[in-house]
């Protein structure tokens, strides 16, 4: 028997008291006045099954009927996933007619009527493996492959394959046959359970080159690398979101996918409403055409918090096997683990620190792996590059999710509540935060061959500054403007400089939004020239006043379109003021 | 909410401080009940075991109370009869008029589909400069006062909603002082509103745990006339931290695992639900929700505000200027997130420079007094920036300032030219060009439009000038 009756009820925990062997993680429904809720099992003990609900259990009663699935939560891949906006479970939300969601109503994530153009890849009686690819289609922009199913294990023989023609994604495309000679039937679409990693490729090598983000504080600073991952904490106001938003309207990426995890709608709503309207700065193509939406937020139903960021790196993984490079977002990868938090305590699990369950640290660690550069079987490469947002419990960075995250994300960009209050935003705090890449010595020497073999040293070097800067600026507070030699005002100033030109970067401004690789360069070793320069000031008061005014020239300029006529006139006056101070113990004839 | 009830039980098993326990069959999650003529809410079933939750506690319940259960979770008649009203937490009217006549729907509904949801565009003009100049709000968003208990942010809280042009004003009162509650009362009698306000009050006289009803019945007010009416709601929920004691009180009581600060670890999503119900929907209809959220001496890394951060777009900082005497918006800690919707749009175009530069420099004068608080000699620069974070306290962030963005943005152009130089405000040069103004004589203070009345005036304001 697959059915099971409801005995007890708390909130959206569940014991179902049933004879059937269930399986843990499987997905049930249980029969709720007029609708069918679903579930999933997550904990087994005896003839008794925990189900997590995903959904309100408002007028659930003992004795409801229960029907189990006999599988896992999966995620349904195929053609037309692009652009889409789904729930945390991959129901898709334009299907669903109402104002509000309506509970137990369950859409389809894919289109069974569209037919697709399908060109054959492999041919009959060719050799194969799970997650190679059988054909492709044009979705969108891209080229999707459509793959043997990945759940199909050993190699296996193509016994047919279609022409090229239309099709729809549940027509049959290959009939392939595995080593014990059993035939089975391949369509456009395929199933996978979302806890599982899609583990199909050669090698995972170490990310070794840049995802370019357009943004300066990581690219040039703190570079994130294609395939890597990183995590963004900061208290609540100091511009995770903004941030995160920012890099998926810009990130060399051909598939972006962000999920809006336990947050707010309106933020889901900002992106509904411009990413449509939105260019890709790097290919000119619409952006919401690369996008697919995760949205899970904070009022939608906690269970499938946790579901929403696996269905969305279920996706990452589909698009990855088809040799592209995705960008996955999460906001916020805390929320989800206040999700664990609620289940672990009604299941009256032994808490951990702060009362996240025990495994908190593991569970986080298994799903940043999922990420990776990978080499697919067919030499070909892909990669997933994840960035997640942490939300520490009153901003202190000393909690469970930010500990545990900080042990396997490579990049971390800790925002401060201090540079966010003085509006220096990206509020990335640049001496706190790092990118472990910067330290890979394929990353160094990609980032060499693209921006010249001083690029790293120039960037240590800005590093240095404004560490250098923060100290001086201590000690300019403890003994004071007048107490301190010269040169501390400089150092500090030049350490402002930096700041003001290269990190802080106005997100809602059309052209500082977004610096190209080329000018990212052109503006460091600009800004490193006046570092390098020496000055001849008399007064300590002298120096902030012309720092100001060279700050703001090169402001300007991160405001104006890179190396317009307007841009070389502020770079001319900016040398003109340079000069005027320089120290001028070189100057022939003296 | 329906007294229509149906099954009845006179066998309690156990009876804790908040709950009562009993056998019962074909009994619903979260189904309203009476216990002895309290209200009460089915919070967990084991088989055939069915614990209720008592609003108003258990003094005094015996075994064999008769417990009536109503077949539907809690509820609220909604339609038109609902203005100008006053109820308690569970929807019974509170002013001795007639139970008004409506629809009957359950508090606490399903949340909006996220795609049916329209982004927020419309500018909510306040007149005071710390929140339209700093922190813009926008129909259709969520955003708390963040304030010490001395702070007056029920007064100010009255003010903005009185400006702010609603066409529903739904008060949320929990934990409400009497005194406060009569002041709301009169403030929105004086100025003719009463018809377009309706109010859902638990007062300190009140059970705590009942206060968990009021966002839930007031909300589902705001629904009716955001959705069915397709009006501007503005919902007011005062104060948040009592309705979370009240969160914790029952966590407590029912032996969860708290977290942080003793709040249980559902917190976030207890507000979220909330606060979520915010919305701008489709055919022009919107919930704005304002809501207090008080501190404990200032303290916003304590689990009640942090968690509200989290959720709300920002939120408004009450602090008592010692400069000028009087209560600002805070403009560091204080935020609007949606404020770029509408600001430079709706508003003038060098607003968000404007903003942006003023908080900058209001900045280098807090590290300029730090300085001068250790004892350092100041610059000529930190003395002007000191000399420009006072006026600007005193014309542009104190609460008590009522003009018109337009004149805000001009008076922050006159401070800039009465004390910088053009290189030292980092705007773009096209707004400089435009608006700079050379002469810093032209003294702002003898400027007649800036209205200034005295916070303890508020009450006599809204009757001279705040009537619409
Ligand atoms: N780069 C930026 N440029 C200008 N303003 C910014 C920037 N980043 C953040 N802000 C401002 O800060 C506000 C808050 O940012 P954001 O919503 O990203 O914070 P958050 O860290 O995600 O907060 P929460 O944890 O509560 O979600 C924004 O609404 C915006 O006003
Ligand atoms: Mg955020």
């Amino acid at each position: 028997m697959e059915k099971g009756k409801v005995k007890n009820i708390i909130s959206n925990l569940v014991t179902v008291e049933t004879d059937y062997s269930v399986a843990q993680n499987e997905i049930c429904f249980i029969r709720t006045g007029q609708s069918d809720l679903m579930g999933g099992v997550i904990k087994v003990a005896g003839n008794h099954a925990f189900v997590q609900v995903y959904e309100s259990t408002r007028g659930m009663k003992a004795g409801d009927e229960v029907n189990f699935q006999g599988h896992m939560l999966e995620t349904t891949l195929g053609p037309g996933l692009l652009s889409k906006k789904f729930d945390g479970l991959q129901n898709d939300l334009n299907k669903m007619q109402n104002l509000f969601l309506q509970r137990g109503e369950y859409t389809d994530a894919l289109e069974h009527e569209s037919e697709w153009e399908f060109s054959p890849l492999a041919e009959t009686g060719q050799s194969i493996q799970a997650g190679d690819w059988l054909g492709e289609v044009p979705e969108k922009n891209i080229s999707h492959k459509i793959m043997v199913p990945f759940k199909l294990e050993g190699m296996l023989i193509v016994k047919s394959i279609v022409d090229k023609g239309l099709y729809k994604i549940t027509d049959t495309v290959a009939v392939l046959q595995d080593f014990q000679g059993t035939e089975h039937i391949v369509s456009m679409i395929q199933k996978w359970p979302v806890t599982i990693p899609v583990k199909i490729h050669e090698e995972k090598p170490r990310p070794f080159q840049l995802l370019h983000t357009g943004i300066r504080l990581i690219d040039t600073m703190n570079p994130l690398a294609e395939g890597g991952t990183g995590f963004i904490p900061g208290p609540f106001g100091s511009g995770k979101t903004v941030l995160q938003h920012a890099i998926a309207k810009q990130a060399q990426a051909d598939i972006i996918l962000f999920a809006a995890c336990g947050e707010r709608a309106n933020e889901i709503v900002e992106i509904f409403t411009e990413f449509p309207k939105l260019e890709d700065p790097n290919t000119g193509g619409l952006l919401m055409d690369k996008t697919i939406i995760i949205a899970n937020t904070s009022n939608m139903p906690v269970a499938s918090r946790e579901a929403s960021v696996y269905t969305a790196m279920t996706m990452a993984e589909y698009y990855r096997t088809m040799g592209l490079k995705v960008l996955l977002l999460a906001d916020s990868t805390s929320r989800w683990a206040q999700a664990l938090r609620e289940m672990s305590n009604r299941l009256e699990e032994l808490p951990g620190t702060d009362a996240f369950p025990m495994d908190l640290s593991a569970i986080i660690s298994n799903f940043y792996a999922r990420a990776g550069f990978v080499k697919l079987h067919n030499g070909k490469q892909g990669s997933i590059t994840f960035l997640g947002t942490v939300s520490p419990a009153g901003g202190n960075l000393k909690e469970p999710v930010t500990e545990a995250t900080k042990k396997v994300a490579r990049c971390y960009y800790a925002l401060s509540q201090q540079r966010a209050d003085s509006k220096r935003y990206p509020a990335i705090d640049p001496v706190d935060s790092y990118s472990k890449y910067l330290e890979y010595l394929e990353v160094q020497r990609t980032l060499g061959a693209q921006l010249g073999d001083t690029w790293v040293d120039t960037v240590i070097e800005a590093k240095d500054i404004l560490l250098k800067g923060r100290e001086t600026y201590e000690q300019i507070n403890i003994l004071g403007d007048d107490s301190v030699p010269l040169e501390y005002h400089e150092k500090y100033w030049k350490s402002e400089l930096i700041d003001f030109v290269i990190l802080q970067q106005d997100a809602f401004d059309a052209i500082d939004s977004y610096t190209s690789l080329e000018r990212q360069r052109y503006m460091l070793y600009a800004v490193i020239d006046v570092c390098h320069t020496e000055f001849n000031f008399q007064l300590f008061d002298e120096i902030a006043p012309y720092f100001k005014k060279i700050i703001d020239m090169f402001k300007q300029m991160n405001y104006i379109e890179f190396q317009s006529n307007a841009f070389n006139q502020y770079w001319k006056v900016l040398e003109e003021l340079i000069n005027q101070k320089k120290a001028k113990e070189h100057e022939p004839g003296i | 909410m329906s007294l229509a009830f149906k099954k009845i039980y006179t066998n309690i098993s156990h009876i804790t401080k908040a709950t009562c326990t009993l056998k019962a069959t074909g009994i619903s999650n979260e189904e309203l009940a009476m216990v002895d003529g309290k209200y009460a809410q089915v919070v967990k079933i084991m088989g055939n075991k069915v614990t209720l939750q008592v609003f108003e506690g258990t003094e005094g319940i015996p075994k064999n109370a008769e417990v009536i259960f109503s077949g539907k979770a809690p509820s609220l008649k909604v339609g038109r009869e609902l203005a100008g009203r006053f109820f308690n937490a569970y929807g019974i009217p509170i002013d001795g008029k007639h139970i008004p006549d409506g629809t009957e729907v359950e508090i606490g509904g399903p949340s909006v589909n996220p795609v049916r949801r329209r982004q927020p565009a419309e500018f909510i003009a306040t007149g005071i400069a710390g929140i339209d100049l700093n922190n813009a709000l926008v129909t259709g968003q969520k955003i708390p006062f963040f304030a010490d208990s001395d702070q007056p942010y029920n007064q100010i809280m009255a003010m903005v909603a009185l400006r702010a042009q609603a066409d529903k004003i739904i008060l949320g009162g929990m934990g409400l002082t009497n005194d406060d509650y009569l002041y709301y009362r009169n403030v929105f009698d004086n100025a003719g509103a009463l018809t377009r306000i309706i109010s859902f009050i638990n007062t300190t006289e009140d059970p705590a745990v009942e206060r968990l009803l009021i966002p839930d019945m007031a909300l589902t007010a705001a629904e009716y006339f955001a959705v069915q009416e397709k009006e501007k709601v503005l919902v007011l929920l005062t104060d948040m931290t009592l309705y979370c004691d009240a969160l914790s009180i029952v966590s407590n009581r029912m032996d969860q695992i708290p977290s942080r600060d003793s709040m249980p670890g559902s917190l976030y999503s207890d507000l979220a639900r909330i606060y979520e119900k915010a919305a701008q929907f489709p055919d022009g209809g919107s919930i704005t929700i304002i809501s207090v959220t008080s501190l404990s001496g200032g303290d916003i890394t304590h689990s009640i505000p942090d968690n509200t951060g989290y959720i709300t777009e920002g939120q408004l900082f009450l602090r008592r200027d010692t400069d000028i005497g009087k209560v600002i918006i805070d403009p560091f800690r204080s935020l609007s997130r949606l404020k770029q919707l509408v600001i430079g749009k709706q508003t003038r175009g060098d607003h968000a420079q404007v903003m942006n530069a003023a908080v900058r420099l209001y900045a280098d004068a807090m590290n300029a007094r730090t300085k001068m608080e250790n004892g350092f000699d100041l610059t000529e620069y930190d003395q002007r920036t000191l000399d420009f974070a006072k006026e600007y306290a005193r014309l542009l962030l104190a609460v008590d300032v009522n003009i018109q963005v337009e004149r805000m943005l001009d008076t922050a152009w006159e401070l800039f030219a009465r004390y910088f130089k053009k290189e030292e405000i980092g705007i773009k040069q096209q707004w400089i060009e435009t608006y700079w103004k050379e002469q810093p004589e032209n003294r702002i203070e003898t400027n007649q439009e800036l209205n200034h009345e005295h916070l303890g005036r508020i009450n006599i304001s809204f009757r001279n000038k705040e009537v619409e």
